[in-house]
């Protein structure tokens, strides 16, 4: 692997990072992880490749992430559009089919995932061999911006529940920053078959159910579109749904 | 076995030395005090949970933590990444 500036030295043991970016109307956010992904993949010499599976995006995501390619190269960059909006693990399977790494990195593209802690993430999956390791906003300093007292609520009484009825031995189930290997990540993604946040929930519980080892580390969660998509009662009403479901039969 | 399963079974057990003990089943002839203490025990222990898991919600919420430097931090990235893919030649 060729040598970086400075003195960080290319973490050169083989492995390989993809990062898989399902984005929808993305548009003013994406150059914007992208950048930051560059950055911290950069200084930390960890090798990595970021796809990005846009559903047919109408604001153009796509032409924004055609002009990153051009910027930051075709081995770094790659695009695997679909045609239209389907489900958030399809665009897993899909992204993972070109994905040359053998670790996985899933987040949001929204920028309320900080690419920051992707060295961290990495060296906690060293320390004990994860098959797993799950960002938490619950525990250590992990944490929310943007959130009023509802939402914490909401958040904090449905993690309670879920943690009470599922023992799931992991702090944050919905949350959808992680870091599989790529094999666990293949396995568990044909498995699920719930939507939305139940469908994080239900990795865990799936990986737990299949004795994969699951590590954690903190993260802060920036909540900046909350204005938009507040959580109203449909979706309570579907989650607590699905966490039945999941009661019921894992 | 499913967690649905888990309670299923951990209640049934439960259930089961519960009414043994009220009911006096096996006719064990246990002193009076025994069933005095376990007649009330299923809505004692109900409303124990119910007061812990309050307490406990109360307390995730209230030392929620909230990230303002974060926030922060991530309003000046967003600046310098602006002006940085500008130069490189992004057109937003």
């Amino acid at each position: 692997m060729a040598s970086r500036k400075g003195s960080h030295q290319s973490r050169g043991n083989g492995d390989k990072y993809s990062v898989l970016l399902p984005t929808y109307n993305e548009r003013e956010n994406l150059p914007l992880i992208v950048w930051l992904l560059v950055k911290y993949f950069g200084e930390s010499g960890y090798n990595y490749e970021i796809i990005v599976i846009d559903d047919g995006s109408p604001d153009g995501t796509l032409e924004v992430a055609e002009q990153l390619q051009k910027i930051y190269g075709e081995d770094k960059i790659l695009l695997r559009p679909r045609a239209k909006k389907l489900g958030l693990g399809t665009a897993y399977i899909h992204g993972i089919k070109h994905a040359t790494g053998n670790y996985v990195f899933i987040m949001d593209a929204d920028l309320s995932h900080h690419p920051k802690f992707i060295p961290e993430f990495i060296e906690k999956q060293r320390e004990g061999g994860y098959d797993l390791v799950s960002g938490t906003r619950y525990r250590g300093d992990g944490g929310v911006y943007g959130w009023d007292l509802r939402r914490k609520l909401i958040s904090r009484g449905a993690n309670y529940v879920t943690q009470v009825l599922l023992r799931p031995g992991a702090s944050d189930l919905t949350g959808s920053f992680r870091l599989y290997k790529k094999e666990v990540l293949e396995s568990l993604v044909e498995r699920c078959v719930s939507k939305g946040y139940v469908f994080q929930m239900e990795m865990i519980v799936r990986a737990r159910q299949g004795n994969y080892t699951v590590g954690e580390v903190p993260i802060s969660f920036v909540d900046r579109v909350y204005g938009e998509s507040k959580l109203g009662g449909n979706e309570i009403v579907s989650f607590l749904k699905g966490l039945l479901t999941l009661f019921a039969t894992t | 076995m499913t967690k649905l399963l888990e309670w299923v079974f951990g209640v049934s057990v439960i259930g089961a030395a519960w009414a043994l003990v009220t009911f006096d089943l096996l006719n064990l002839r246990l002193p009076v005090a025994y069933k005095e203490v376990a007649w009330p025990m299923p809505v004692y222990l109900l409303v124990v949970f119910g007061c812990y898991s309050l307490a406990t919600v109360g307390y995730r919420v209230a030392t929620f933590n909230d990230c303002e430097e974060a926030s922060k931090e991530l309003q000046d990235q967003i600046k310098e990444a602006k002006e940085d893919l500008r130069k490189k030649g992004l057109k937003m």
